[in-house]
């Protein structure tokens, strides 16, 4: 045993999961499912969720009490907020980021999807594809989720038949096709059962796919981050004040895409000026090479003036730089939008302002209908916005690199993040 | 792991935990990091001295001192800070006592643990800390589980669970008013699992007590608690030798040991693997209610 863990989590991958759905699609009994199977459910924890099943009083042990930690979700039954939770099998960690499904919970959902690997999307097989579907995988397409796995979930009442697996993969991929994804796979669950969970279900020998656990554990996702385009946005000057480093100025920062050298020439914006990287450092040690999405310090040949917020490239593959830019947003605050407003932007490691000049068209989440006469944009709403920005921003577009096309809006007055932001 | 573009998933965590480290020092103009010598604070220090290396840590730590700590952290602490030349404030929970601000608990359950909240409130309050970074993770807990990287305080250092901002991609938006102030938990993705493995991996000094001893102890409803003057005995309760070690190092009247051999990182990680009891299942602070760390994480609790 001691040999698996010691050697084994060197090679462990992180993988980020997102999963929507209310108490009905059984969301939180698949997410116990896993937990539990894959034994990251604890002793007290479980006797902590059966003394709280015996509260209501339903009979059986409720696994979605464990997804629920809030008094006031516990009470009244519902998830309210995103819950992350942690669970790690020999090849992977996961992190889960467990959100509410409904329509009023739109933003907790983008929240959930803004920084996911995969999208689970459960599916009632007695109800096949409906509206809440629809939702939860535009939401996915529209965070650019790059994998999306739907589980037709409840095979256990409809007699574990291949038909209704079938007509409802043929559903799906039908809405599939008005959304902009890539990478769909489907897996027949019962998750109250467990089967195709983790271990192969006995009922449906028709499917021959893997279980849920085995495409958790194995999709790719290294492939999922840019490595050509250079982007190394300025978080922090490190200035060391100490003898032996008089000289040194490290460029502290995540690398948000491609591969830097040592010895590369880069490019720095917005000044244009160029240089040449003179280490890469990372804790008393330099390192030949760094990628996305690691945290590192450059250091550079030349003295030059660089600050946060500034962008370190190499001179291929430029990031767009525009003033005027149109993005999609999810609005997350109960006072609307306002056009002609003002509001503080972050954006990588940049803080600046904007105006909001139009709304190009409003979507509702549950058609995907573009409307371009309702210009209010409300909670939970989304839509196509322009704006401009109080300089230029050097950005690339959202589907191209999820962490240089997305922003943030702030509210000047409460200081509220009111609205995510893909660059288009 | 085939592709070479890849990190292993505490490299990742790593630069997660670098980035929202930077990122609190280019927000803020005055924070500080809480640091209580227990392994997720030793993590969050040594992660904060990669964030900014060849520097100094450009922030101070802070220890709230309930006055029960065990002798071998304050050893381990002090070591730590001269040996890293870091600058460390320490505040006592017995100054918030004396000066009629908290009560001290009496009878034999009596512990320092919640008061510790005042002291912590007005340190922040006296020292105009404007963000203390925890080493809080949320697989501890489960309101935990609901907590932000950075995680608003209004004037009173409360935290509104139900009405926290979203937080999305790696964007985070420390902006407040006059008198607010934030509460920034750097490692709120490692699992305790994760927490050990990175000790391993990156060769970490730890305090003696997470390592197998034999030490005078008591047990009560299933927690074993070292015995000491701090504790007061029940009438029929009499300390006896035991192989034990700490999961968890806290106050040492609420700080449950188990009974372990294991005497290395390795054997800790194994024996982490196979257990079925969270380390939080060990602290009687918790087991007060259903709801006992979300009541206190509203009124300012690490």
């Amino acid at each position: 045993m001691s040999e698996d863990i010691t050697k084994g989590y060197l090679d462990m991958e992180l993988l980020r999961f997102t999963t929507a759905g209310s108490v009905d699609d059984g969301k939180s009994t698949l997410i116990g499912r896993l937990l539990y199977d894959s034994k990251a459910i604890f002793e007290d924890q479980m006797e902590s969720i059966e003394r709280a099943s015996s509260k209501t009083g339903d009979g059986e042990v409720n696994l979605a009490l464990l997804t629920d930690g809030l008094r006031a979700e516990r009470e009244q039954g519902i998830t309210i907020d995103v819950a992350y939770r942690y669970f790690a099998t020999p090849k992977r960690k996961f992190i889960i980021a467990d959100t509410p499904g409904h329509v009023q919970y739109t933003r907790n959902m983008v929240t959930g999807a803004s920084t996911a690997n995969v999208a689970l999307i459960l599916i009632d097989a007695r109800n096949g594809v409906i509206e809440q579907t629809l939702r939860h995988a535009f939401i996915a397409s529209l965070l650019q989720i790059p994998h999306i796995i739907v589980c037709i979930n409840k095979m256990d009442l409809v007699d574990f038949k291949e038909e209704a697996f079938e007509s409802i993969k043929d559903d799906f991929d039908k809405i599939a096709t008005k959304l902009d994804v890539h990478d769909i796979r489907f897996v027949p669950i019962s998750a109250k059962l467990g089967d195709n969970v983790v271990d192969r279900s006995e009922n449906m020998s028709w499917y021959e796919g893997p279980t849920l656990l085995y495409l958790l554990e194995n999709i790719h996702i290294a492939s999922d981050i840019n490595h050509i385009d250079t982007r190394f946005p300025v978080q922090y000057v490190i200035r060391p004040m100490k003898e032996e480093y008089h000289d040194y100025r490290g460029y502290a920062g995540r690398i948000e895409g491609g591969v830097f050298h040592k010895g590369d020439h880069v490019k720095i914006l917005p000044s244009g000026l160029t240089s040449k990287i003179k280490s890469i450092d990372v804790f008393q040690q330099g390192v030949e090479e760094a990628f996305a999405p690691q945290s590192v310090a450059l250091s550079l040949e030349d003295d030059i003036d660089i600050s946060r917020g500034d962008l370190i490239i190499k001179d291929n593959g430029l990031p767009k730089a525009s003033q005027d830019i149109e993005i999609m947003i999810c609005w997350f605050s109960e006072t609307p939008l306002v056009l002609g407003g003002k509001y503080s932007v972050k954006h990588t490691t940049n803080d600046l302002r904007c105006v909001i000049r139009d709304v190009k068209y409003k979507i509702d989440v549950n058609t995907l209908d573009h409307n371009t006469e309702d210009k209010k944009i409300g909670l939970n709403d989304i839509a196509k916005i322009q704006i401009k920005t109080t300089k230029p921003l050097f950005f690339d577009s959202y589907r191209k690199n999820r962490k240089m096309g997305s922003l943030i809006l702030i509210d000047e007055s409460t200081n509220n993040t009111v609205a995510a932001g893909m660059i288009i | 792991m085939d592709n070479k573009y890849r990190i292993n998933h505490l490299r990742e965590l790593e630069a997660e935990s670098i980035f929202v480290i930077r990122e609190v020092v280019a927000q803020f103009e005055n924070p500080c990091m809480l640091f209580s010598g227990g392994k997720d604070s030793i993590v969050m220090f040594h992660l904060a001295r990669k964030a900014f290396w060849p520097a100094r840590i450009p922030f101070p730590l802070m220890h709230i001192d309930t006055g029960h700590n065990f002798q071998e952290t304050l050893d381990y602490r002090d070591k730590l800070m001269k040996d890293t030349e870091t600058k460390l404030i320490v505040r006592y929970v017995q100054d918030s006592i004396d000066q009629g601000k908290v009560v001290d608990e009496t009878g034999v359950n009596a512990s320092r643990n919640k008061l510790q909240t005042t002291t912590l409130l007005d340190g922040i309050e006296e020292l105009k800390f404007d963000c203390a970074m925890g080493g809080g993770r949320r697989d501890e807990e489960k309101a935990r589980a609901k907590e932000r990287f950075f995680s608003h305080r209004d004037e009173f250092g409360q935290w509104d669970p139900k009405n926290q901002r979203p937080e999305l991609w790696n964007i985070f938006n420390g902006k407040k008013h006059m008198g607010e102030h934030f509460r920034v938990f750097p490692i709120s993705n490692w699992t305790e699992m994760d927490v050990w493995q990175y000790i391993l991996l990156e060769n970490i000094p730890i305090p003696s007590l997470y390592f197998s001893h034999e030490r005078e102890v008591i047990e009560r409803d299933g927690t074993i608690l070292a015995a000491g003057e701090y504790v007061a005995l029940k009438d029929d309760e009499v300390p006896e030798k035991r192989i034990i070690r700490f999961r968890t190092i806290g106050d040492m009247t609420c700080t449950g040991a188990v009974e372990s051999k294991a005497n290395t990182l390795e054997e800790i990680i194994e024996e982490v693997a196979a257990t079925r009891i969270t380390e939080r299942g060990g602290r009687y602070d918790d087991k007060r209610s259903e709801a006992a760390m979300e009541d206190r994480k509203k009124e300012g609790y690490f």
